[in-house]
C-alpha cells in the first residue's frame, strides 16, 4: 500500500498547481461568469497538454492515467476552473478507443484542429440532448442513443443559464451526425466513458471541497464574536470537522477510483460511482459549512463561498443525484460474487 | 513508488490465515455463548487465538507475537471485525501491555507481557466514572499510600469484561491540591481481591457491562503505571493507542445481509428489491461509506507502517465508521419496512435481525473509545487548528 502519489505524479501536480495559483486566481473565475467558460485559460491547458496526455500512445497521445488526471482535476476544482477540462479529456479519451475512421477523423479535429469535443452524459429525449457540459462552447458532441455511438458537429443549441455558472447547453440532434459505433461495444464504450467523467468530477469535488474547508477554517479563526474566535465553539468546530473528515475520506475514495480503472476492473465502475456520489456530498457539505460559517458575508457575492457552494452541488448534478451514483454502484455491486 | 491501494500480497496471506482460523474457531456455539450471556469474550476463542499466533500478530516475535507488520495486522483485525468476533477484552488487555511496554518497569514487562500475549490475563479499562466520562481527567477515585501498598476507594463504570479479568488499570486520583491534570495516578488494580465488587450492568445491544466498587481495595506500589501524580501522561500514551484498529467491520457485516435480502426478496408485483433504485441507493450509499470507513483506517495502518503514530487520522476513522453504522443501521431498519423492527428471536426477522440489532449496538460505538464529540475536537484543534474553546 503506497497513498501518496509518485514522484513523477507529485512533480505533476505541482506543475498544474502552480499553473492554476498563477493563471487561474479566482478574479478569473468571477471574470468568466456567466457562461463559466475562459477561452483564454482552455487554450493555455491545451498547451499544457491537458488534451494530448489523456490519450493514449497508439492515438498519438502522452498515455496518462486516469490517476494522473485525477490529480490534475484534484487541482481543477481547488481553483473551480471555468474550462471543459474533465468533458474535453473524457471525449477524446472516448474517441481514442473507439477506433474506426469516424472517430480517428473527430480526434484529429479535437487534438490537431482545437475543435472541442464533449460529450453528452445521457441520450436524448425527443431529439433533445440536456444539459451537455460544456455544451455551450463545443464544436463537437459525442453522445450514445440507445443503440448507437454518434458523433455530431454541434448546430442548433440553447444555451442554459444555471446554478453553476456552466457552460452547459441543450442540444438538439440533427442528421448529421455520423456514427462511431454501435451494438455492445458502442454501450461499453459510453459506460466506460461515464465512469471516467464521474472520477474525474469526484477529484474535481475533493478540490473544492478541500479550498472550501480552507476558507472556511480560516474564517472562523479570525472571525471573533462574544469575545472569542468562533473557531473556539464547538457548535462551530464540529461541524468544520465533519466536514474535514468527509473531505479526507473524499480524497481516498476518489483517488481509489482512479486508481482502480487500471488496476481493479472489476470494482473500477461501482468505485467511479461511489466516489462520485460521496465527494458530491462531501464537496456540498465543506461549501455549506464554509459559507454559514462566514454569516451574513457568506450570503453576499463579493465573498468567494458562494462561488464554491454553487459548484458544488451543480457540477455533478448535470449528471444525477448522489442517490443515483449510489444506486448505480450497487447495482453493479450486487451482480459480483465476491462481495 | 506507485500508489497502490491494496494492502499487499503478505497481508493478504494473512488475511487468509485469519479466515481460516475464524471458520474453524468462531463456531455457532461461541456466538451463541455471546449472545446468551452477553458476554463478548470466550476463553477458549481467546487460547485457540494465542495458540495460532493470532493474538498479538504485531508484537514482536521475542515478546510473544508474529512480527507482523501494521498492514498485515490490518487485514487480520479487518476479518476479526467483520466476523463478529469477540474482540474487545484483547483489544483492551494488548492496550495496556502495551502502555507497560513503553513505559512500565522491568519488573511490570516481567509480570504483565508474557501473561497477557500468553493469553492468561485479562485487563480492563478503569477510566469512567458516575460523574466523569469524556472529561477523563476528573476522575475521582482516590488512591492513597499505605506503606508499601495504595488504598483505592471509588466507583468506575463500563468496566467492560472484569468478570473475566484479573486487572483494571485504573485511573485514580491521589492528588487533590493540585489542577485536574496534575492530581492522576494509574495502577494495574487486581480484581479478584475482597475490596473489589462487580456489578453486572446490561445494555442497549445485549451486551453486559460493569459497575466497579472499590473500598479499601489494595494495589502494590509496583503495579503503579508512570509516576505518582503523572497519569495523565500516561493516560495520553493509551488514548492514542486505544483509537487506531480497525473501524467498519460491523458495516460490513451488516451491508452483506441487507445485500443478500435483496438479491432474495421480491415485492408484490414480484420485482426483485435488488432491482429496486431505492433499495439500491440505500445499499450503495452504505456501500461507498463502507469504503471511506475501510480506507480511513487503512490510512492509519499504512502511517504506521511507515513508523508515524496516526493521531487526527485515528480520530477520523473512528468518527466516520461510526457515525456510519448508526446512520446506515436507522436507514435500514427503514428499508426492510415494518418487517425491519422484528428481534432476532422471530424466524421471519431478516439475517436474525441484523438490522435492528445494529440499530441499537450502533448507539455505544459513538460514545466508548471517545464520544464522537471529543473526535470532534481533537479533529478540529489539532487537525484544522482552530483555537479551543475559552
Amino acid at each position: 500500500m503506497d497513498l501518496n502519489p509518485s514522484e513523477e505524479q507529485q512533480q505533476l501536480t505541482d506543475a498544474f498547481a502552480a499553473f492554476y495559483a498563477k493563471e487561474c486566481p479566482i478574479e478569473r473565475v468571477r471574470d468568466a461568469e456567466p457562461s463559466g467558460h475562459d477561452a483564454d485559460l482552455w487554450a493555455r491547458l491545451c498547451e499544457m497538454g491537458v488534451l494530448d496526455m489523456a490519450v493514449d500512445h497508439a492515438s498519438g497521445g502522452w498515455g496518462a492515467s486516469l490517476l494522473d488526471l485525477a490529480l490534475v482535476a484534484e487541482q481543477h476544482g481547488r481553483h473551480l476552473g471555468p474550462a471543459p477540462l474533465v468533458e474535453g479529456q473524457v471525449a477524446v479519451r472516448l474517441l481514442a478507443r473507439a477506433g474506426g475512421q469516424a472517430a480517428a477523423d473527430a480526434l484529429s479535429r479535437s487534438l490537431v484542429d482545437g475543435r472541442l469535443t464533449t460529450i453528452a452524459l445521457h441520450p436524448p429525449r425527443s431529439g433533445e440532448l440536456a444539459l451537455v457540459p460544456a455544451g455551450a462552447v463545443a464544436d463537437q458532441v459525442i453522445f450514445y442513443d440507445g443503440s448507437r455511438l454518434m458523433c455530431m458537429e454541434i448546430g442548433d443549441r440553447r444555451v442554459i443559464s444555471n446554478l453553476g455558472s456552466m457552460p452547459v447547453a441543450d442540444i438538439t440532434v440533427d442528421s448529421s451526425a455520423t456514427e462511431l459505433g454501435r451494438g455492445g461495444q458502442a454501450q461499453q464504450l459510453f459506460e466506460l466513458a461515464r465512469d471516467e467523467w464521474m472520477v474525474l468530477m469526484a477529484n474535481a469535488l475533493l478540490g473544492i471541497g478541500d479550498r472550501s474547508m480552507e476558507l472556511g477554517v480560516e474564517y472562523v479563526k479570525e472571525r471573533r464574536a462574544f469575545g472569542a474566535p468562533i473557531g473556539s465553539f464547538q457548535a462551530v468546530a464540529h461541524g468544520l470537522a465533519d466536514a474535514a473528515t468527509a473531505v479526507d475520506g473524499g480524497r481516498l475514495i476518489a483517488r481509489e477510483a482512479a486508481w482502480a480503472a487500471d488496476e481493479d476492473a472489476e470494482r473500477a465502475t461501482e468505485l467511479a460511482c461511489f466516489s462520485c456520489g460521496f465527494c458530491s456530498e462531501a464537496a456540498g457539505e465543506a461549501s455549506y459549512r464554509s459559507l454559514h460559517y462566514h454569516g451574513g458575508y457568506g450570503f453576499m457575492l463579493e465573498f468567494d463561498t458562494q462561488l464554491y457552494y454553487r459548484r458544488a452541488k451543480a457540477w455533478p448534478a448535470v449528471f444525477g443525484e448522489p442517490s443515483q451514483m449510489f444506486a448505480r454502484g450497487a447495482a453493479h455491486r450486487l451482480i459480483r460474487t465476491d462481495r | 513508488m506507485m500508489m497502490d491501494f491494496r494492502l499487499g500480497e503478505r497481508s493478504e496471506t494473512f488475511r487468509a490465515e485469519a479466515r481460516r482460523f475464524l471458520d474453524e474457531h468462531l463456531t455457532d456455539e461461541v456466538r451463541e455463548r455471546m449472545h446468551a450471556t452477553g458476554v463478548h469474550h470466550n476463553w477458549d476463542f481467546h487460547r485457540a487465538r494465542v495458540e495460532h499466533g493470532l493474538l498479538a500478530p504485531g508484537w514482536p516475535e521475542e515478546l510473544g507475537g508474529q512480527g507482523r507488520d501494521p498492514l498485515e495486522v490490518q487485514a487480520c483485525l479487518e476479518e476479526f471485525q467483520r466476523a463478529g468476533a469477540p474482540t474487545y477484552a484483547v483489544g483492551t488487555t494488548l492496550m495496556v501491555a502495551n502502555i507497560i511496554r513503553h513505559i512500565g518497569t522491568d519488573e511490570q514487562k516481567q509480570l504483565i507481557i508474557p501473561r497477557a500475549l500468553g493469553g492468561e490475563i485479562l485487563i480492563v479499562l478503569g477510566f469512567t466514572e458516575p460523574e466523569s466520562g469524556s472529561d477523563v481527567a476528573a476522575a475521582q477515585t482516590r488512591a492513597v499510600r499505605d506503606g508499601s501498598e495504595w488504598l483505592i476507594n471509588g466507583q468506575k463504570m463500563f468496566t467492560t469484561n472484569a468478570q473475566e479479568a484479573d486487572y483494571v488499570f485504573l485511573l485514580t486520583r491521589t492528588n487533590t491540591e493540585v489542577s485536574k491534570h496534575k492530581g492522576l495516578t494509574t495502577f494495574l488494580v487486581p480484581l479478584r481481591q475482597p475490596g473489589v465488587e462487580i456489578q453486572p450492568v446490561f445494555t442497549l445491544s445485549g451486551e453486559r457491562t460493569n459497575l466497579t466498587f472499590y473500598s479499601d481495595a489494595r494495589v502494590d506500589d509496583s503495579l503503579r503505571i508512570g509516576e505518582v501524580d503523572g497519569g495523565w501522561q500516561v493516560m495520553t500514551v493509551g488514548l492514542t493507542f486505544e483509537r487506531t484498529g480497525p473501524q467498519g467491520g460491523d458495516s460490513v457485516r451488516l451491508l452483506r445481509a441487507m445485500e443478500e435480502w435483496a438479491l432474495n426478496s421480491t415485492d408484490d408485483a414480484g420485482r426483485s428489491k435488488a432491482e429496486d433504485p431505492d433499495v439500491q441507493a440505500r445499499l450503495g450509499r452504505a456501500a461507498a461509506e463502507n469504503e471511506v470507513s475501510l480506507l480511513l483506517a487503512r490510512r492509519c495502518a499504512w502511517l504506521q507502517n511507515a513508523g508515524a503514530l496516526p493521531g487526527v487520522e485515528g480520530s477520523m476513522a473512528k468518527l466516520f465508521a461510526s457515525e456510519a453504522l448508526t446512520r446506515q443501521s436507522a436507514d435500514f431498519v427503514d428499508m426492510l419496512g415494518p418487517d425491519g423492527v422484528r428481534g432476532d428471536g422471530d424466524p421471519a426477522a431478516v439475517g436474525g435481525g441484523i438490522a435492528e440489532y445494529y440499530f441499537r449496538f450502533a448507539m455505544g460505538t459513538i460514545t466508548y473509545g471517545g464520544t464522537s464529540e471529543i473526535q470532534r475536537n481533537i479533529i478540529a484543534q489539532r487537525g484544522l487548528g482552530l483555537p479551543r474553546p475559552a
